[in-house]
């Protein structure tokens, strides 16, 4: 082989190592170049990504959540706005010695054990950007001290923020919904660091929810230089934040306030409307939560016993809320049975019964009303009238016109979830359950039982039609407004009938005479109905219908009321629905409650007076009852582990979630009830369902 | 060089121009440190710089020691530097965990640092020792390899795989440049190319590993392992063409970039003189290496060629390593940049080479006069 026979010499190797040195001179000359190369391409060709990163090193940018935009009513007096919070949050990510820091912050702020015990167990799940909330709205005095010895308390961020602030409290908790902080599922979506900014909220249900990107604003900057270890070098120039704009509602704080109380301890809502134009002038739903400790972060005990509670409090009943409207549809069945060709003068003789097919159906009243009119068959909410009437002309002659006074439609609200209801004929009945429209159907439909179902809201924009004669289109938002609505495609006269029927159910001896106002020159007109959730079999009739209040909660009747106000000129329009109100109490039956916020809008002084002597009859106003039942809940649930007590903002997200979840039971119980009611309403022959005024 | 001008004969016949090189290096590098502490001499500047001049002083000194004691001394030193290796491996098995210096009182001496020169000459007396005609044997060859693989296989131990890798570099340098058949190196890189992934499997210790790891991904880790590399890049990529100016880094002053001041005090620099500074001071060192190259190939003894060549590559491994490392291209090994990085050890046994190699080119200057 060619190696082996080689002959090294000191001259052939003298040679042969000037020519590697030369090669590995050169190597290292080429490496040297590569260095080079290789130090351009970062300094040159990827300048501007290495400035931007080093940049970022920097510089901290501390997003300055935006104020957020002020709620505000017709007149202008604030339904959510902000107000100065001292707050203390943690940073989990740059917390160096959780225990140590903590201690020392639970010394400095006086926090107790069970506080802290709470944030142990919130820095424990929370991610790493994710502010834990270590104490807010503290005094200022607190917040210095905590400031004066940050250097020493890493991860520990007093911040002076805003906090959201409702001035009517529960009594606005529906309309307006509440904030919190952003889910970590939000933040992954569009990774916008502001979501992550402590003290920085988002709507989380109702208008809050709906109006964010207004009400949201525009952040503000920090922007300081600090070193690796978080320490902070220099303060560079600050931007401030942009307020988001203020929304102002066609709401009447007033009266919204006013209405949440009269409701008094219902499970409720009312919605008050101005006739004319459409504007929501108060919707409220009781019971409620209150949204200023909602949007603080609520307590897993708190938020225990507003799930558990059998009122729903969480649900917001004006468009979540699905009932039988019962006889409030007489009105709106009289214009449509005028439409169909009924004279006003056409009597129907009521026996307190009539038999159709195999099943008896019977008037509220025992006896009978004998020989009644149109208009009387209204006042005095004579069932077989309309069981008649639509016996002869179809409910597929009703359908429409109640679609055109506004059942079962949706509105263009800014309400996250409006629910329908239904107004049945035989098309939809055959869509739906794949069988043939009875005439059994119809007649529950007439009394607004069976497959017909509402919610408050459509029940203030059919009582606005009924008064204004035109196609009001509610509206919450005092820019939007639906000005100069249609008149609707009914002769004056057939209105003028209706109306004047409607009047006289409040003023002429008909069902609704406790209705009737004392405001001179103020007269009520209203239709009174009661929806029964429960079947009364036959035997229970012979032996006597129980009476509501001796009927657990779930099986007592609903009250409605629709009315408007004045009678000869009418300006505004209600609908009240009342859960389970059974008429147990007069004074909280829906008569009298609708009488006093119509007597409101027209006579403050003496709406406030009789409230005033009324509230303490049902246990004080809103916030006395609320602080009383969570006393008397937090003593009958013996005291909770201090790990259950958890109230931070970290964990509104989750009971957001449950607070959508209870929403949704709460909603499908609803329906369900409805619809149950719906079911024996076309029960097999002997039971039958009733409607009934008194 | 002139003779008989004002300036002394033994002054002027000292190789001015790459000691006023080194010079400018190692100041260059001591105003980078000074910009380091935040514009402050202490407390890296003005410690380094005393013992820089002290070294090259030295260094000057050493160039006076002809290059038959280099050549006597070359395996005794060695011999020594391998007990004193076995030695620090037994007072860290006393001590618990692992040490690398010995504790002399005066100074930290770390064996295995003076191991790089010392392989190359013990090297390079091997081969001067080895007949011309048995170069191309195994005998060449398996002597050689025991020289390197004792020390790296112990260097190894400690654990220091950046030095581990510089010695068996340095020794393989010398067994290339005596004439080993090119065969064995191409068979070899191959060798290791598919060694390596092997060894990175199951030979590293779970930081080594994690540093190679990280080195092929540094991204993967930007707040852990990886931090040292994107910092570094970031420094380096930030500072531009022209940089951010003297005593103006962020990286640095902001303490975005570790260890700033010692291994990865190119970064630091890079930062503030941008590219342009970068390359200057790349260029230098590469006319340092050429410098000692040249002394080499003009040297002539075969024990003073290999040994001009093998510690101007010695230093160029330096460089070159540890520049690879600040700019991503290598894994973060521990090498620190000589002259510039703060630390004894590399200045020292920088400055010790180059004593040798001013050594050998005085010796190369007498034989050209003569």
């Amino acid at each position: 082989m060619k190696r082996s026979k080689r002959i090294v010499t000191e001259a052939t190797q003298t040679y042969s190592f000037s020519r590697r040195a030369w090669l590995l001179g050169t190597a290292q000359l080429g490496i040297g170049g590569l260095l080079a190369g290789r130090m351009g391409w970062l300094a040159v060709a990827q300048n501007d990504k290495y400035n931007a990163l080093a940049e970022k090193n920097r510089v901290s940018l501390t997003k300055i959540p935006p104020r957020r935009g002020w709620i505000v009513d017709r007149h202008g007096t604030p339904i959510a706005n902000n107000r100065t919070d001292f707050r203390v949050d943690i940073i989990p990510d740059r917390l160096e010695d959780p225990d140590r820091t903590l201690a020392l912050l639970a010394q400095i702020l006086q926090l107790p054990p069970e506080e802290v015990e709470r944030i142990k167990i919130d820095l424990k799940g929370a991610a790493g950007f994710q502010p834990v909330q270590a104490a807010e709205n503290i005094d200022w005095e607190r917040f210095a001290a905590v400031s004066l010895r940050q250097p020493e308390l890493p991860g520990i961020a007093p911040t002076r923020g805003f906090a959201r602030h409702y001035p009517g409290g529960a009594a606005v908790a529906h309309l307006t919904g509440y904030v919190g902080t952003p889910t970590a599922e939000q933040y992954k979506a569009t990774h916008d660091p502001l979501l992550v900014t402590p003290g920085f909220k988002i709507g989380k249900d109702g208008l809050e929810k709906m109006l964010e990107p207004q009400l949201r604003g525009t952040a503000g900057a920090k922007r300081v230089e600090v070193t690796a270890r978080g320490k902070l070098v220099a303060e560079l120039a600050t931007r401030p934040d942009v307020p988001g704009r203020t929304q102002r509602l066609t709401i009447d704080a007033g009266l919204q306030d006013y209405a949440a109380r009269r409701l008094g301890t219902n499970s409720g809502s009312v919605v008050v409307m101005d006739c004319n134009t459409g504007e929501i002038l108060a919707m409220v739903s009781v019971p409620a939560y209150d949204p200023n400790s909602f949007s603080n972060g609520i307590s897993h005990m708190e938020w225990q016993m507003l799930s558990e509670n059998d009122h729903v409090p969480l649900m917001n009943k004006v468009t979540q809320g699905l009932y039988p409207p019962g006889s409030t549809v007489k009105p709106m069945n009289g214009l449509a049975l005028l439409h169909a060709g009924v004279k006003t003068s056409d009597r129907v003789v009521c026996t307190g019964a009539m038999k159709v097919g195999t099943g008896i159906f019977h008037c509220h009243k025992k006896g009978g009303h004998g020989a009644l009119d149109l208009k009387g068959a209204i006042e005095q909410s004579c069932d077989i009238y309309f069981y008649e009437m639509i016996r002869r002309h179809g409910y597929d002659a009703i359908a429409p016109i109640a679609r055109e006074m506004g059942l079962g439609q949706k509105f263009d609200l800014p309400l996250a979830t409006q629910r329908y209801g239904t107004v049945p004929d035989s098309a939809w009945k055959l869509r739906k359950y794949k069988s043939k429209w009875t005439v059994a159907d119809g007649l529950n439909a007439s009394i607004g039982q069976g497959y017909v179902l509402a919610n408050p809201l459509q029940l203030a924009v059919m009582a606005s039609r009924l008064a204004s004669g035109k196609a009001v289109q509610p509206s919450l938002l005092a820019d939007q407004v639906h000005r100069n609505p249609a008149p609707l495609p009914f002769p004056a006269e057939d209105l003028a009938v209706v109306r004047n029927a409607m009047f006289g159910v409040v003023n002429s001896g008909g069902t609704g005479g406790a209705a009737r106002m004392y405001v001179p020159g103020v007269a009520l007109a209203a239709k009174t109905g009661t929806a029964q959730v429960r079947r009364i079999t036959m035997a229970e009739r012979r032996a006597g219908v129980l009476k509501n209040g001796q009927l657990p909660f779930k099986l007592r009747d609903h009250a409605l009321l629709i009315a408007f106000a004045p009678a000869d000129n009418p300006k505004y329009a209600m609908g009240i629905a009342l859960e389970h109100n059974g008429h147990t109490v007069r004074n909280l039956d829906a008569p009298l409650i609708g009488r006093d916020i119509m007597t409101y809008m027209f006579d403050k002084q003496r709406a406030m007076t009789s409230l005033g002597e009324m509230e303490p009859t049902w246990g004080g106003d809103i916030a006395t009852r609320m602080a009383a039942e969570a006393a008397a809940y937090r003593a009958a649930h013996a005291p909770a582990p201090a790990a259950e007590a958890t109230k931070t903002d970290a964990t509104v997200p989750s009971d957001s979630d449950a607070v959508e979840a209870a929403t949704s039971l709460a909603n499908q119980t609803q329906a369900a009830l409805a619809n149950e009611s719906a079911g024996d309403t076309v029960a097999e022959g002997g039971s039958t369902e009733r409607s009934d005024d008194r | 060089m002139s003779r008989g001008g004002i300036v002394p004969e033994p002054i002027a016949r000292l190789p001015w121009r790459v000691i006023l090189l080194v010079v400018a290096i190692g100041t260059f590098g001591q105003v980078v440190l000074y910009s380091a502490a935040g514009g402050s001499l202490h407390p890296w500047a003005l410690s380094q710089g005393l013992r820089f001049y002290v070294f090259v002083a030295g260094a000057i000194a050493l160039s006076y020691v002809p290059e038959r004691v280099w050549r006597a001394g070359a395996i005794p030193a060695y011999g020594g530097l391998v007990v004193l290796l076995v030695f620090v491996e037994l007072l860290g098995a006393v001590r618990g965990g692992s040490q690398r210096w010995l504790d002399l009182g005066f100074i930290r001496l770390q064996p295995s640092e003076l191991m790089k020169p010392a392989i190359v000459l013990a090297c390079a007396r091997f081969y001067d020792m080895l007949p011309a005609g048995e170069t191309r044997r195994f005998s060449a060859i398996w002597p050689a390899a025991l020289l390197i693989g004792v020390p790296a296989a112990l260097i190894m131990k400690q654990p220091d795989l950046g030095t581990a890798l510089m010695v068996c570099a340095g020794g393989a340098t010398i067994m290339f440049l005596a004439g080993i058949p090119l065969r064995l190196f191409v068979g070899g890189g191959i060798g290791i190319a598919i060694a390596a992934p092997l060894a990175v499997n199951f030979l590293l210790h779970g930081y080594q590993r994690n540093r190679v790891l990280i080195f092929l991904d540094p991204e993967s880790d930007p707040l852990g392992t990886g931090y040292h590399i994107s910092q570094s890049k970031i420094a380096i990529g930030s500072g531009g063409i022209w940089g951010k100016g003297f005593l103006q880094g962020t990286q640095s002053h902001l303490d975005y970039l570790p260890e700033g001041h010692t291994d990865f005090v190119f970064a630091t620099m890079a930062e503030e003189w941008g590219l342009i500074g970068g390359c200057l001071l790349i260029f230098a060192f590469l006319l340092v290496i050429r410098w000692g190259i040249n002394v080499g190939q003009n040297a002539g003894t075969r024990f003073s060629r290999l040994t001009a060549a093998g510690l101007s590559t010695t230093i160029f491994f330096y460089v070159a390593i540890n520049l690879a490392m600040v700019m991503g291209l290598a894994p973060v090994v521990g090498i620190p940049l000589p002259l510039v990085s703060f630390g004894s050890s590399a200045q020292m046994t920088v400055l010790l080479c180059l004593g040798i190699l001013m050594s050998i080119d005085r010796e190369n200057r007498r034989r050209v006069r003569w």
